[in-house]
């Protein structure tokens, strides 16, 4: 059962980690995405979108390939120290950062460009400066965007397997998280606990699903 | 004075205005819609960038060298529709105004005033037309102005609000001296407010309204001048 525990603790250290992490990397590019007008917003946005589309076994395999000691990446961590982020928690964060990336940006983008221009105007006239209006306009504005992300992220996270088997592992209580622990024990035949497992992301699953909807009529209630 | 030139063009509508009226009183922007009201206000405030100048007494904030960011303009701007800060409630949106305006203590009267003392506490989504625009305009009183620029501040309020908030418009700019450019199309608003009324058409200011009657008729159709015609010999109006 120590292993099961050592799984449920690396996955909830992940999902919050990647959580917390891609909350402040998708805030300003989300940010860029919902004012800026050209091509090379049309092509970060594909660049986002990615992985959705790809399978995480080819997300994975590039991201162990760029982590892997004989990357130029990797090059750059070498006075530190550092070899190789493949197996390690590190790795997986990162991981987990690239893979859920969409599910960070997208929501706060949509949620930034719904304000419109209006309140920043608002704001300007009010002598708030951009940067002043961004915190006590733009991001409070956004709030159920930036909820959203969270929790679609940490959801997601949670749901993860293909990348973080390629470049995680399994080592256990270090890069193995639930999802695959389960796998393993459907190997191993040990059923029962599988099914205590997969029950629990189940529930997880429905928890954060609900939530996202209660969360969604609470706000819409309040603005009406 | 008030001293501006703006000329350029947004969104295929080409401005392209002058004028200077003194710092005082309510200066009217009498145009039929399209023509360029907004857009000049707008100017004015540095929302929107066009070329020229704009000099408001001392303070010169656009000319040919320099643009002054609109937060860095004492200017204050009350907006056509709500513009409320929804996240915030009424206290909250007028505090939002003071905090960054050195918390002038003039306040508490305008409060009164605008009749806003019942209406602190609630959320902006509850208030009626009139009271989301008394707000507003006491937010922007409360960033202590040069000038207030109004975009047509009444047009989406019934008669019985309008009524109520144009009295208190025209006490604040006889009291405080505050200047006002008021953009409008309601001739009772205008008739109401205005020391004096500048004339926007097609994006120009026309100095002689009399004169330019003619092309106002551009645009419209054979039938509907005929229209205009025959109500004007109706009323017994006689052309020489």
């Amino acid at each position: 059962m120590t292993d099961i525990a050592g799984a449920i603790r690396v996955t909830l250290c992940l999902a919050a980690v990647t959580t917390l992490c891609l909350l402040v990397i998708a805030t300003p590019v989300g940010w860029w995405l919902s004012r800026s007008r050209n091509l090379l917003k049309d092509i970060v946005t594909a660049v986002v979108a990615l992985p959705i589309i790809l399978p995480p076994t080819v997300l994975g395999f590039y991201l162990l390939v760029a982590m892997g000691p004989k990357s130029p990446l990797m090059d750059l961590l070498h006075p530190f120290g550092i070899r190789t982020l493949n197996f390690s928690f590190a790795g997986l964060v990162i991981g987990s950062i690239v893979y859920s990336l969409p599910f960070a940006v997208q929501p706060i983008r949509n949620a930034f460009e719904s304000l419109g221009q209006r309140p920043l105007d608002v704001a300007a006239t009010l002598r708030a400066s951009p940067f002043d209006a961004f915190f006590t306009v733009a991001l409070p504005m956004a709030r159920k965007g930036f909820l959203t992300a969270a929790l679609l992220v940490f959801a997601h996270t949670v749901g993860e397997f293909g990348v973080v088997l390629m470049i995680g592992g399994a080592i256990p209580g270090k890069t193995e998280v639930v999802s695959i622990r389960i796998w393993q024990m459907v190997e191993q035949l040990d059923w029962p606990n599988a099914h205590r497992l997969a029950g629990g992301l189940l529930i997880f699953a429905f928890g954060v699903l609900l939530s996202l909807l209660l969360i969604d009529r609470r706000w819409s209630a309040k603005h009406d | 004075m008030i001293d501006v030139a703006l000329r350029g063009s947004t969104g295929g509508f080409t401005l392209d205005a002058a004028f200077s009226v003194p710092a005082q009183g309510v200066t009217a922007i009498w145009g039929p819609s399209g023509s360029g009201k907004t857009t000049l206000l707008r100017a004015i405030a540095g929302l929107t960038r066009l070329e020229g100048h704009v000099r408001i007494g001392d303070d010169i904030w656009q000319d040919g060298k320099r643009f002054t960011p609109v937060h860095k303009r004492r200017v204050g701007y009350v907006f056509q529709e709500a513009s409320l800060l929804p996240h915030l409630s009424v206290r909250g949106n007028l505090d939002f105004a003071r905090r960054r305006n050195g918390g002038l203590d003039v306040n508490d009267t305008l409060i009164d005033r605008l009749k806003l003392r019942p209406l602190l506490g609630r959320s902006v989504g509850r208030l009626s037309g009139g009271e989301r625009q008394r707000v507003a305009l006491a937010r922007t009183l409360m960033s202590a102005p040069e000038i207030l620029l109004m975009d047509e501040p009444l047009s989406s309020l019934d008669g019985e609000a309008k009524a109520e908030i144009v009295p208190m418009i025209a006490s604040l700019s006889r009291d405080t001296g505050l200047a006002i450019l008021y953009v409008s199309h309601d001739a009772y608003e205008v008739e109401r407010l205005a020391d004096r009324t500048l004339r926007l058409s097609k994006g120009r200011i026309i100095d002689t309204p009399e004169a330019d009657f003619p092309a106002q008729l551009e645009g419209l159709s054979e039938a509907q001048i005929r229209a205009l015609a025959e109500a004007a010999l109706k009323a017994g109006i006689k052309v020489s």
